[in-house]
């Protein structure tokens, strides 16, 4: 259904996010490499995990919420008719700001999402395998019959990273990743993300701008139309440029901590 | 805006600092160019000591930078100016080493008396230190146009430089036994050279600052390079 080439892994284009008649989002155009991290920054309520949760129709179960303008995937506008927002989900994981396992054992909590989607290959395996990618299995492999909650607060979040890469998604989406963590487990994912990029696209929201500098590769810059209360995305460059020598004055504002 | 207080404080004490640092310098340069003209040997000392004063303070700003990078993590042009400012420190403390490389030679000098009276060296000095007070200005200041013109006056120094060579050459010339006393005031004729040089890298700072640019003034050893090719 979705085609597998294009020169970056998604890309918006005139892209409006309303909820009724407010428009959050107003007229992006994001063209997000591959196997790249980009990170979204701006302040509070300028519309960036909106604007994340487009990207896999999450805003679909927010009941008055509509787009215009396209979001493409190697071409294909995910908003279209014939699209399944299930099989968009699948290429396009997400991790959220708590962790949130579900109330299984940490084996169950990878294997679930696998099975509902038909997965025919070995399951410990493939477990094994998610949980290696999410730099977890050490600390678990002798007690995946345990419940996930069992788990401290950085490993449940690496335990949620494991099950969105078990279904092999293209583009991992995060909102603010590692905002509930301690400094050493916030570490151990900004680690993993670098490791991760090697397979997977990811799109990281953060209000945590030391963090974006860290991790990312490309920065987008968000900022909310001051009549309309509309956000949209004023500056976007790679993430050297924004964080040292940012070209709009706002960005520097921000990045600053003048603003904001 | 008054979101970073604090830290603009800071930024302002350390530029205050930097503007202190530099007064230092110049002084040091044109006491050393004074003591050398006068032969006072004594004040020449005094000029080596006040070196460390300098040094120390150099690291005392060198500090502080690490400690506001630690601690209020900079970015875009604060990054730009607290990098810019490590630098800047670093190149003054150079000069200062120009200051008392002067010093030194008057006392190595000894007892014997200046090849020529000390004319254009002080000139240099003079216009040296200038450079640097108004470079300085322009960089705490944020003063770009300032800041790109001041290296074209590098040429003055130089010329003076040159003049003061051929002057010394024509002693040597005459009597081969003046060339150790010739070479001293070379010396120094050289390190006030040296210090007009590294003000315009001062002026480089100044735009990089604000603008972002990495833009190099032509110096020195290029027009050399540039004649020898």
């Amino acid at each position: 259904m979705l085609p597998e080439n294009s020169q970056y892994a998604i890309e918006t284009r005139n892209l409006s996010i309303f909820y009724g008649n407010f428009e959050a989002v107003k007229n992006v155009n994001l063209q997000i490499e591959k196997q790249r991290i980009t990170a979204i920054i701006g302040p509070s309520g300028c519309g960036k995990s909106t604007l994340l949760r487009a990207f896999n129709r999450m805003n679909d179960f927010v009941p008055s919420s509509h787009v215009k303008g396209e979001i493409l995937l190697h071409g294909t506008n995910l908003y279209g008719k014939e699209i399944d927002p299930v099989e968009v989900r699948r290429k396009i994981g997400m991790v959220f700001q708590k962790p949130n396992p579900f109330p299984k054992s940490i084996y169950e909590n990878i294997a679930w999402g696998a099975r509902i989607n038909g997965y025919k290959g070995n399951m410990d395996d493939l477990v094994e395998q998610s949980l290696r990618g999410a730099a977890l299995w050490d600390e678990v492999k002798d007690k995946l019959k345990q419940s996930a909650y069992a788990l401290s607060g950085g490993q449940q979040q690496r335990l949620c990273i494991a099950r969105a890469i078990a279904v092999q998604p293209e583009i991992i989406l995060m909102d603010e990743p590692a905002s509930a963590l301690d400094p050493i487990s916030t570490l151990r994912i900004e680690e993993l993300m670098q490791e991760l990029k090697k397979n997977y696209t990811i799109i990281i929201v953060t209000h945590n701008m030391q963090q974006a500098a860290r991790v990312s590769d490309y920065t987008a810059m968000m900022m909310l139309y001051e009549d309309t209360r509309s956000g949209t995305v004023i500056e976007y460059d790679k993430t050297e440029i924004i964080f040292t020598r940012p070209k709009d004055k706002r960005t520097e504002d921000y990045v600053t901590g003048r603003f904001g | 805006m008054a979101i970073r207080k604090t830290f603009e404080q800071e930024i302002q004490q350390l530029k205050d600092e930097i503007l202190l640092l530099g007064s230092m310098v110049e002084q040091a340069t044109l006491d050393a160019v004074e003591a050398l003209k006068k032969r006072d040997m004594r004040w020449s000392e005094q000029i080596i000591a006040a070196d460390k004063k300098i040094n120390e303070k150099r690291f005392e700003l060198e500090n502080k930078v690490m400690i506001l990078i630690a601690t209020q993590q900079p970015m875009a042009r604060d990054l730009r100016m607290i990098a810019s400012i490590l630098e800047v420190i670093s190149e003054l403390e150079r000069m200062g080493d120009y200051a008392k490389g002067i010093a030194v030679i008057n006392i190595r000098m000894g007892e014997q008396p200046l090849l020529k009276p000390l004319i254009d060296i002080p000139r240099m000095a003079q216009k040296g230190t200038d450079m640097l007070h108004r470079a300085l200005t322009a960089f705490v200041n944020g003063d770009v146009e300032t800041a790109r013109a001041i290296p074209e006056e590098d040429d003055e120094v130089d010329m003076l430089y040159e003049q003061v060579y051929r002057e010394l050459m024509t002693y040597v010339m005459a009597d081969a036994r003046t060339i150790e006393r010739a070479n001293w005031l070379l010396w120094a004729a050289h390190n006030l050279e040296r210090l007009a040089d590294r003000v315009t890298n001062i002026c480089e700072r100044a735009v990089f600052a604000v603008t972002g640019e990495y833009k190099e003034t032509r110096s020195t050893y290029d027009e050399i390079e540039k004649t020898e090719k």
